[in-house]
């Protein structure tokens, strides 16, 4: 077991110091000087744009720069933000736990609504149920989530007024961060009107987000199930006489949940991506939005180690369920 | 053409006729099949069709409501704009750009990806440990991340859009043929080919590409609507095609304050991406299934 998780994470040491360069590459090819676009209009002279350019490296050959990084990198430096001048990891970690709360809150919503409905409409195969659910998730696959978004808030915050329009609390709450995520440190503080807030606010950006997981995991779930009602052993147990609910529940479930458990894990990609929509439609002050704002400003240190940490959650994650994948069923585990 | 009679009753049908057999049987990919015609004949059509230039400005009905609203008038059906331009001709020429969109996204990913699939699968070895690497690393972000990052890199713009949004798409491709190639390349008429003195291109090209074609037809067919809603996602976020271009995702950023005094001019072009992005998803389901031949009774 140790030696399947370890080579498992070894794969991952090209991967990242890949998309790391990757970064790197991609952000030297942006036209223009880094320090001109600092300096703005106002413009510098030469001895001055030197001085800079030595003292953030640039002058530096490529590969010279790459290492310096790299070892920045690995030390928890992510280089500092042009524009309010604070480490670039500072910042991400401070946005971020806004980020895992909406997309953990979208995951479970997707969960909850899509495992029941997947289930059974495979149980109902054929049945209106079952086209329904196959409809709905097709068109929630294909949704341009920006535009849904709109509606929702079209609807819901404007013409009802059941929720709020944007941000994660209201103005009437203030709650000193102690996690980062709303809904546990308005708890801690015993602020139920807060807590509640935070959930108003949360509903319409979960919903949104959760969309395309919600189709995705709903097929899946679907199609699992499908696949394992047809085995033989679920025959046997019907024969066995026991009831319809206990085969379905018990013997069907269990081994259907196994690739839907790994297609939740690889949604956190989805999520991640998604978020950046999201958190911009709703004022969400997620990790998102930081990086679209990271762009017009051209903060591209921000842009840059934003990129980087969301690349690793994402490739943490998946290891993960690559791992969990290998515990639940062993004809993974020892096939390599 | 049913009516035809058969000179030998056992013939088997034509693989082409057998697919659209199965094709037919599904109702959904029909329907999406019809609306995507529709879609294109409208976009090719868009000057013809549409009634109002898409940028000229009717400064005397300035977001006018659809026909169907009491103050609405059959001279702008779909209502107009915040500018005055008429929704229903901008969306007709945005369906032209967007189907644009998807074809030159789909034809520039399949080509390299196909490319470099092949050349893995083909070669393996090292080459395929280094392509296969590189795909894994662009496969790592979360792709409207990676999309947002090039687009951004590469300036704002529907071309630069299209590129960024291509690149993403690419690993998919990639991955898709080399697995194709891997499992056709160890069979008996492959090896029958290279005994027969094919050469490297041949064996490629001609022998072994079109048995891999059936996963790449279903992917490219999903591949337009990722490209369609990704571009319009970048629009959307400004950094795709710039106003007044109507493309679908930047009409709907460009009117987002107009939401509350004016619901269609956010409503229709998301309606819009979204019937040709889901009736896309329907094509390639259909596809995938009358062209799996293990799902096939």
């Amino acid at each position: 077991m140790l030696r399947f998780i370890l080579t498992r994470a070894s794969l991952l040491i090209p991967t990242f110091l890949g998309v790391t360069l990757l970064t790197f590459l991609l952000i030297r090819l942006v036209p223009g000087d880094p320090i001109e676009v600092r300096v703005g209009e106002r413009g510098i002279s030469p001895e001055r744009l030197a001085q800079f350019r030595h003292e953030l490296g640039l002058d530096q050959p490529l590969w010279k720069q790459f290492l310096d990084y790299i070892g920045g990198v690995l030390s928890g430096d992510l280089g500092t933000s042009l524009v309010t001048h604070n480490p670039v990891l500072q910042e991400f970690l401070t946005l971020f736990p806004a980020t895992i709360e909406l997309a953990f809150m979208a995951m479970l919503f997707a969960s909850v609504v899509g495992l029941p409905a997947g289930i059974v409409a495979a149980v109902k195969r054929g049945s209106w149920f079952d086209h329904g659910v196959m409809g709905l998730s097709l068109t929630g696959y294909s949704m341009p989530i920006f535009w849904w978004g709109l509606l929702l808030i079209l609807l819901f915050s404007v013409n009802l007024g059941w929720t709020p329009v944007s941000g994660r609390l209201d103005l009437l709450y203030y709650v000193e961060p102690v996690t980062g995520f709303m809904l546990i440190d308005t708890l801690l503080v015993g602020e139920y009107g807060a807590f509640w807030s935070a959930l108003e606010h949360l509903i319409l950006p979960t919903v949104v987000l959760g969309t395309i997981p919600l189709a995705v995991v709903a097929r899946m779930t679907r199609s699992a199930m499908l696949e394992v009602l047809g085995e033989d052993y679920i025959r046997t147990a019907r024969a066995k006489g026991l009831n319809s609910r206990r085969v379905v529940g018990l013997h069907a479930l269990r081994n259907a949940l196994i690739p839907v458990v790994t297609v939740i894990g690889l949604q956190v990609g989805t999520l991640l991506g998604g978020a950046i929509l999201t958190e911009t439609i709703f004022s969400w002050p997620g990790v998102g939005k930081w990086l679209i704002e990271s762009i017009n400003r051209r903060d591209y240190p921000a842009l840059q180690g934003g990129v980087l940490l969301i690349a690793s959650t994402v490739m943490a994650v998946n290891l993960l369920v690559d791992l969990l994948y290998g515990v639940l069923n062993p004809r993974i585990r020892h096939a390599r | 053409m049913t009516t035809d009679v058969q000179p030998v009753a056992s013939r088997p049908p034509h693989p082409l006729a057998e697919t659209w057999y199965h094709f037919r049987q599904n109702h959904g990919a029909v329907l999406g099949l019809v609306v995507i015609t529709a879609i294109t004949i409208v976009a090719i059509l868009a000057d013809v069709i549409a009634p109002h230039s898409p940028i000229a400005q009717y400064r005397d009905s300035i977001l006018a409501p659809p026909v169907w609203h009491d103050a609405g008038s059959w001279r702008f059906i779909l209502g107009t704009d915040d500018i005055g331009r008429d929704m229903l001709s901008r969306l007709i020429h945005g369906a032209r750009l967007s189907m644009m969109i998807g074809v030159i996204v789909v034809t520039l990913s399949l080509a390299v990806g196909l490319g470099l699939g092949m050349v893995a699968g083909f070669f393996g070895g090292i080459t395929d440990v280094l392509v296969m690497r590189f795909m894994d690393i662009l496969l790592s972000l979360p792709s409207l991340l990676l999309a947002v990052v090039v687009a951004a890199i590469l300036g704002p713009g529907l071309f630069n859009a299209m590129l960024a949004v291509s690149v993403v798409v690419v690993p998919h491709y990639a991955r898709l043929t080399r697995a194709a190639v891997m499992a056709e390349m160890s069979k008996d008429y492959v090896i029958a080919s290279r005994v027969a003195g094919a050469g490297p291109l041949r064996l490629m090209l001609v022998v072994v590409l079109p048995n891999c074609a059936a996963p790449l037809i279903v992917q490219a067919t999903l591949g337009f609507s990722t490209a369609i809603l990704d571009a319009a996602a970048l629009g959307f976020l400004g950094l795709g095609a710039q106003p007044p271009t109507p493309e679908w995702g930047t009409m709907l950023a460009s009117s987002l304050q107009f939401l509350q005094r004016a619901p269609w001019v956010v409503t229709w072009p998301g309606v819009a991406i979204l019937v040709t992005v889901l009736a896309f998803n329907l094509l390639g389901d259909g596809l995938r299934d009358a062209l799996d031949p293990k799902l096939k009774r």
